[in-house]
């Protein structure tokens, strides 16, 4: 599913989106910078209440299109400025992040996480 | 009271800088943060006690050509009579007063687990001549000077000037388009969130100008970032070293200290040393070590409490090797 029918239909608060036609596969909710590292899979949505300029070198390192932090968390300016430079989106919602996992979870057709 | 020379605020430029060359760090910069002042000083001491006459010390001094005196006694280091205080003694007319009564005794000290990149800075800021070294029970074990220096870089550039030659005759430079070669160096400093992953990035645009293919380059830019970030976070500062050379990428980091105490543990998923105000940034879950053997073709960890840790991670770039890894 591209990006932006992801963001309408979650309801989701764009930060940033510099492009809404890259492809979602996947989505990854981690708050733990090594797990993100180790198990995210490519062209994923990442889920997760870090919203400091760590997550977007964890994104970047793995292919992940766009953070998505939760309960409403401020956007630290220096993560917004390398997100940007990086094209890495930056989506709010004030849902937590089991909400939102199973949500999103639901438009990827992801049901029971068991492929 | 002899009189050290005044305490400036630098106003010159820090070393780093003046021997940094376009933004890269050389040689010189790994050695002085993996040094440390007990590997540097001068351990063998002449020392007087303090009832002793500052004629004895310039004796001393003269016989064994030193500019400073420590003056020691029942193993409490006391003061320090240095070739200033002489100076001022023979145009006083007292230089057949104790030490006692003359010697410095608020003195700057370094301690001898600093990195010598600490005592760099000591003597840039303060202009002394030498540094008393003194260890965790705050007894007297040295002398630092900018001799002893001097002495230690050349001959560590001159050991690392033989390995480099040495590995050079070796290198056949393969046909292909992995035949680069590659060696750059970056220091990476304790807590220093701000340029964490710095490196690890740069490695990857670098990679990326090159046309590597992404999976390799993700498995290289992996390794780089979680070692990087355990300089970072876990050690007292350290390097990174990253070279490409023969159809292999290897990325070594080398830190000061603290060192693992037990490298089997810290090698298991989960298993970290980070105290909470690092876990409050995402880091510490401690799956870096394990992330980097999963991505490596070759992993070797070395570590030595309160030497400091090495790690070496070789990620195969040879394009058939490559093919079938992935």
């Amino acid at each position: 599913m591209r990006l932006k029918e992801i963001v309408e239909k979650a309801g989701l608060e764009v930060v940033s989106l510099p492009d809404g036609e890259v492809e979602i596969k996947a989505a990854y909710t981690s708050d733990l910078l090594s797990d993100v590292i180790g198990h995210c899979p490519e062209q994923a949505v990442l889920i997760t209440v870090q919203n400091h300029k760590n997550s977007v070198a964890v994104s970047t390192l793995v292919g992940a299109h766009a953070i998505l932090i939760v309960h409403n968390r401020p956007v630290a300016d220096d993560l917004l400025a390398l997100a940007q430079q990086e094209g890495v989106a930056i989506l709010r919602t004030q849902f937590d992040q089991f909400t939102i996992s199973c949500r999103i979870g639901a438009l990827l057709g992801i049901e029971s996480g068991i492929e | 009271m002899s009189d050290h020379a005044n305490i400036d605020s630098a106003s010159r430029e820090p070393i780093d800088a003046a021997i940094e060359q376009n933004g890269e760090p050389l040689v010189l910069i790994e050695m002085v943060h993996r040094l440390k002042v007990r590997d540097v000083m001068t351990r063998k001491l002449a020392t007087v006690e303090r009832a002793e006459s500052l004629r004895k010390v310039q004796a001393l001094m003269k016989a064994n050509k030193i500019s400073g005196v420590p003056v020691e006694e029942g193993g409490r280091f006391l003061g320090l009579v240095t070739i200033n205080d002489i100076i001022c003694a023979l145009e006083g007319g007292y230089i057949d007063e104790s030490c006692q009564k003359h010697m410095s005794t608020r003195l700057v000290v370094l301690e001898d687990d600093m990195p010598l990149s600490f005592a760099l800075r000591y003597f840039e800021r303060y202009h002394y001549g030498r540094f008393p070294v003194i260890n965790r029970e705050q007894k007297l074990v040295g002398i630092i000077c900018q001799r002893d220096i001097n002495r230690a870089l050349l001959l560590e550039l001159t050991n690392e000037l033989n390995r480099l030659e040495s590995e050079s005759i070796d290198n056949k430079v393969p046909e292909g388009p992995y035949n680069l070669y590659v060696l750059r160096e970056f220091p990476v400093s304790k807590y220093d969130f701000e340029n964490a992953g710095k490196a690890a990035n740069k490695i990857k645009q670098m990679l990326k100008e090159k046309h590597f293919p992404p999976r390799v380059i993700r498995r290289i830019a992996v390794a780089a970032y979680e070692l990087e970030i355990n300089l970072c976070v876990h050690s007292d500062g350290g390097m990174l070293l990253w070279q490409i050379s023969n159809g292999r990428a290897e990325i070594v980091v080398q830190d000061s200290g603290p060192g693992i105490a037990d490298i089997e543990w810290a090698l298991k998923d989960g298993n970290s040393t980070a105290n909470d105000w690092i876990r409050s940034f995402g880091f510490g879950a401690g799956m870096g070590l394990v992330n980097v053997k999963r991505v490596s073709d070759e992993f070797e960890i070395e570590s030595k409490v309160g030497t400091g840790t090495k790690v070496k991670a070789v990620i195969y770039i040879d394009a058939e090797k490559v093919a079938h890894r992935s």
